[in-house]
């Protein structure tokens, strides 16, 4: 396949971006769209242009490395995955595909199509674990977890933490990532004692970094590499409502 | 040299805690004047540093990525093994240590791998606790499957993602740590070289991957935990950014380095599918456990099937080889991954392979038929997204292809009992050392030998150490000339690679590197290959230092000369793999040579004259390196031929 691509450009978080465009030949519809853009790069270092940055690690869609906005939606135009697992036969020969980065108050771009996303990690440094020492729990059945608790719990768990909920949010809210956290640890009986904490830390956390808030539009839930829904928002609204109700 | 495990004297099953009760520890006062660094936030690095902030210790703690949440651990996917027993099978420590050596082929300790059996149980309290959402069943109890190498059910399972499961529980630790102050984490921050006091590890140098600068910082000891070197070979089931620095910056300060010849090729990967390829892409053991692995019986069905003349699902049952249940009866699909890699090898080698020929069938019509789809995908649901996803085929419908891929590496820096190298004060912990695995490492181990090392070993053991250290003051880096001598070091090596300004991509030189490794030093070695090897190695070496093509700066962020700076690394560690190979005249697990083959092809271990760690030692630039050799004393099992037949 024959591309045209469009790509953001900025040196670091002080510059100035903007798109620059390339061509690319010959790419191999069994390529994914990262090997596609090693392609691209592997012919900028030839051609004594700086390669693009782009962040990427595991490239099988669980690290949640990756990001990209790929004409205009968040890890590009298929469902339920990342970037890395994007394929190219998801295009069309002559196609001209516009690369961008997230763009969110929250993650400054650092560089091209790399963007900072430490403001997740002080969310979740605000309460998003449960508090238990190296050694101190009791055996693992000694507490039953109703199968349906566990699996939804998993559900929640599933989050990768790209961002491309926050991305793709109008709002640039953070809503649905802090609620998979909270989620899946107010779901089990070890999360509970901490429950109302959590919630009301880990939102005071995201509102104090500068995510907006959440309007109800559904957008994350249809971009989340991995189907995380917005049921668990409604299960953080709950939990941080008891926190105000208790007075926590 | 003389290399002393310090293996507790006494009875196997009391060792550990007689270890334990006689060592010294901390007092905790005094803890937090220790300052302790951790590279890596994998399972290993993120529960040691969460645990040792827990007890107090002051806790530098760096990664490559953007997040500590992105470490490789993220991307195990079957489970994690533990003895609880809880199925009633017959399970108990004893057997789970016995099944690891012998699953490593009698290739490492006693001691340390029965001490991995026994805190085995303990991760699982301790990931349950917080918060990890294994499979459980309707009663609300945890569930479990089997792994190859076992004959119980003894693997913890959160779906397809036990990993990041697991690695999102000690994120959680690391964050708490982080929010109460005794952890300060680096991200984006990549280790350059380890900086040795009076002979003792104290401190790093790290460059800032998003600006350039580099740093030195201070720790009473050191812990890495910077996992495997897989990426030699370029293809491989590990992250783009996984790389053999840090271990190999220790090894040429003096740490030796253990059986690099002990690769793990995983037999369930997706086949490569042209040139642009980057990475291979596991699919889980756990498949194993219902999928039924099979090759054409006759080359010109094969023939057909490869030309697209005649699809898989139209072949009769009769006229299909499922030839892990022919060769292995006993175990049949569940054998080690050595034995199934080398065994879909040969079927492909022989001419009887589907796709492009480097690939055979792993088919779920049977159990699809007997569990219903509905069970299928509860059991495989992500994993056969994820493959249709890559090669845009549906594995309900038709067998998916796989083909073996260099996966995990048992081999890594010597420890000893209490995980610390030949370098006083320089731990290595997870993949990054040798210790547990031997010459092949069964599934669902790695991810405990990481929790087991980095929540209930080095906490207890690296006191050992550090209560030799109380009078030992803080060190200020840039006061000491061992630093500043270092970092300028550091520096001039960064300088070195920007000015060669050549022709060639680091990506093709690392490709280069990878084709090498892989034809000469790959799943069945010969001893003319493993000479060519070297040889090729230093040819691809030395095109590196003469034609690499670094462009940017050394000030600013620049992935080029990130991964120039991992691969010339690579370029020395490959002939380290090759040498030790080439030494090793014995096949064992995941290392075979072709010389040393039974009649029926199985391998052919010699355990006379090679029932030892190999460690290597560093001599110096263009000097060859020095092996010494670790006796591996049986104390307590019987030594005998792996069987998986009957």
């Amino acid at each position: 396949m024959d591309l045209t691509l469009k790509v953001w450009r900025q040196e670091n978080r002080k510059a100035k971006g903007r798109f620059e465009t390339y061509s690319l030949k010959k790419i191999s519809p069994d390529s994914s769209f990262l090997e596609m853009l090693d392609v691209l790069n592997e012919q900028l270092v030839r051609e004594n242009i700086e390669p693009v940055a782009f962040d990427h690690d595991c490239r099988e869609g669980i690290c949640g490395m990756c990001s990209l906005f790929i004409n205009g939606r968040a890890h590009g135009p298929d469902e339920s995955i990342t970037t890395c697992q994007l394929h190219m036969r998801k295009f069309k020969d002559g196609d001209t595909i516009v690369i961008e980065p997230w763009r969110a108050g929250g993650f400054p771009v650092i560089k091209d199509l790399m963007v900072d996303r430490e403001a997740f990690d002080k969310i979740l440094q605000a309460g998003g674990f449960i508090s238990v020492n190296t050694g101190s729990p009791q055996d693992a059945n000694a507490i039953l977890i109703p199968k349906k608790k566990a699996d939804q719990s998993m559900d929640a768990a599933a989050c990768i933490g790209c961002g491309a909920c926050v991305a793709t949010c109008k709002n640039s809210s953070a809503m649905l990532f802090v609620a998979a956290k909270v989620s899946q640890l107010a779901l089990l009986p070890q999360g509970r004692p901490e429950a109302a904490r959590r919630a009301k830390a880990m939102v005071a956390k995201m509102d104090e970094l500068g995510f907006g808030s959440c309007t109800n539009t559904g957008a994350c839930e249809a971009e989340c590499p991995k189907n995380v829904t917005l049921d668990h928002i409604a299960r953080l609204n709950r939990e941080f409502l008891l926190a105000n109700l208790k007075g926590v | 040299m003389n290399l002393n495990a310090k293996i507790p004297a006494g009875p196997l099953a009391e060792k550990w805690t007689k270890y334990k009760s006689a060592q010294a520890l901390v007092n905790p006062a005094n803890k937090r004047k220790f300052d302790i660094i951790v590279v890596g936030t994998g399972l290993a690095g993120a529960s040691a540093a969460a645990s040792l902030g827990e007890l107090g210790f002051t806790v530098k703690n760096f990664c490559y990525q953007d997040s500590a949440r992105r470490a490789h651990s993220i991307a195990a996917q079957g489970g994690i093994n533990a003895a609880k027993n809880y199925q009633n099978d017959g399970d108990s420590i004893y057997r789970l240590f016995y099944d690891t050596i012998k699953g490593g082929d009698y290739r490492s300790r006693e001691a340390n791998v029965y001490r991995l059996a026994e805190v085995s149980n303990a991760i699982i309290d301790q990931c349950v606790g917080q918060g990890v959402p294994f499979a459980r069943d309707y009663g609300g109890y945890l569930d479990n499957r089997s792994f190859g190498g076992a004959l119980v059910s003894r693997t913890f399972y959160a779906r397809g993602q036990t990993g990041q499961q697991l690695l999102l529980g000690a994120y959680g630790a690391l964050n708490r740590q982080i929010a109460a102050g005794t952890v300060k984490l680096y991200t984006r921050t990549e280790m350059m070289d380890i900086v040795l006091v009076d002979g003792i590890a104290r401190g790093i140098i790290t460059r800032d991957l998003e600006t350039g600068e580099l740093k030195a910082h201070f720790g009473h000891a050191v812990v890495l935990a910077t996992g495997g070197y897989g990426n030699v070979y370029f293809l491989s089931t590990n992250a783009m950014g996984s790389n053999g620095s840090a271990i190999w910056k220790a090894y040429k300060k003096g740490a030796l380095f253990a059986n690099p010849a002990f690769v793990q090729i995983h037999p369930t990967c997706i086949p490569v599918h042209g040139e642009a390829q980057s990475k291979l892409t596991l699919m889980s053991e756990s498949l194993r456990n219902d999928g039924r692995i099979w090759v054409p019986k006759e080359k010109e069905d094969a023939e057909k099937i490869r030309s697209g003349k005649l699809k898989p699902t139209d072949l009769p049952e009769e006229k299909r080889d499922y030839y892990l249940e022919r060769r292995y009866p006993a175990f049949g699909n569940l054998v080690p991954r050595d034995v199934a890699s080398r065994a879909a090898k040969e079927r492909c080698d022989a001419g009887f392979g589907v796709g492009s020929g480097q690939a055979v069938y792993l088919d779920f019509k049977d159990p699809i038929k007997r569990l219903g789809k509905k069970v299928i995908e509860e059991r495989y649901g992500n994993l056969f997204q994820m493959y249709e996803k890559i090669v845009d085929e549906n594995p309900y419908e038709t067998p998916m292809m796989i083909y073996p891929a260099i996966h995990y590496t048992m081999g890594g820096l010597w420890v000893d009992y209490e995980l610390q190298t030949t370098i006083p004060g320089l731990f290595a912990i997870g993949e990054a050392n040798f210790s547990d695995h031997g010459a092949n490492r069964l599934g669902a181990s790695a991810l405990m030998q990481g929790l087991a090392d980095g929540y209930f070993v080095l906490p207890y053991t690296i006191q050992n150490f550090l209560a030799t250290q109380l009078t030992v003051p803080r060190m200020d880096p840039a006061a000491r000339p061992e630093f500043r001598e270092t970092l300028e070091e550091v520096r001039a090596g960064i300088n070195k690679l920007l000015s060669i300004k050549g022709k060639r991509t680091v990506d093709s030189l690392h490709k280069d590197l990878g084709q090498v490794m892989w034809e000469n030093v790959g799943m069945g070695r010969k001893k003319e290959d493993l000479e060519k090897g070297i040889r090729k190695v230093a040819e691809v070496r030395e095109t590196f230092w003469k034609d690499v093509k670094v462009p940017g700066r050394a000030d600013a962020m620049n992935v080029e000369l990130e991964k120039a700076s991992r691969v010339a690394d690579f370029l020395e560690l490959g002939e380290l793999i090759a040498r030790d190979a080439l030494v090793r005249e014995e096949s064992c697990g995941g290392h075979f040579r072709e010389e040393h083959q039974m009649s029926d092809g199985e391998a052919k271990r010699n355990d006379e004259e090679f029932k030892y760690v190999g460690a290597w030692e560093y001599k110096g630039p263009d000097k060859v390196a020095e092996i010494h050799k670790e006796p591996l004393d049986y104390e307590f099992i019987e030594v005998k031929t792996r069987n998986y037949k009957q």
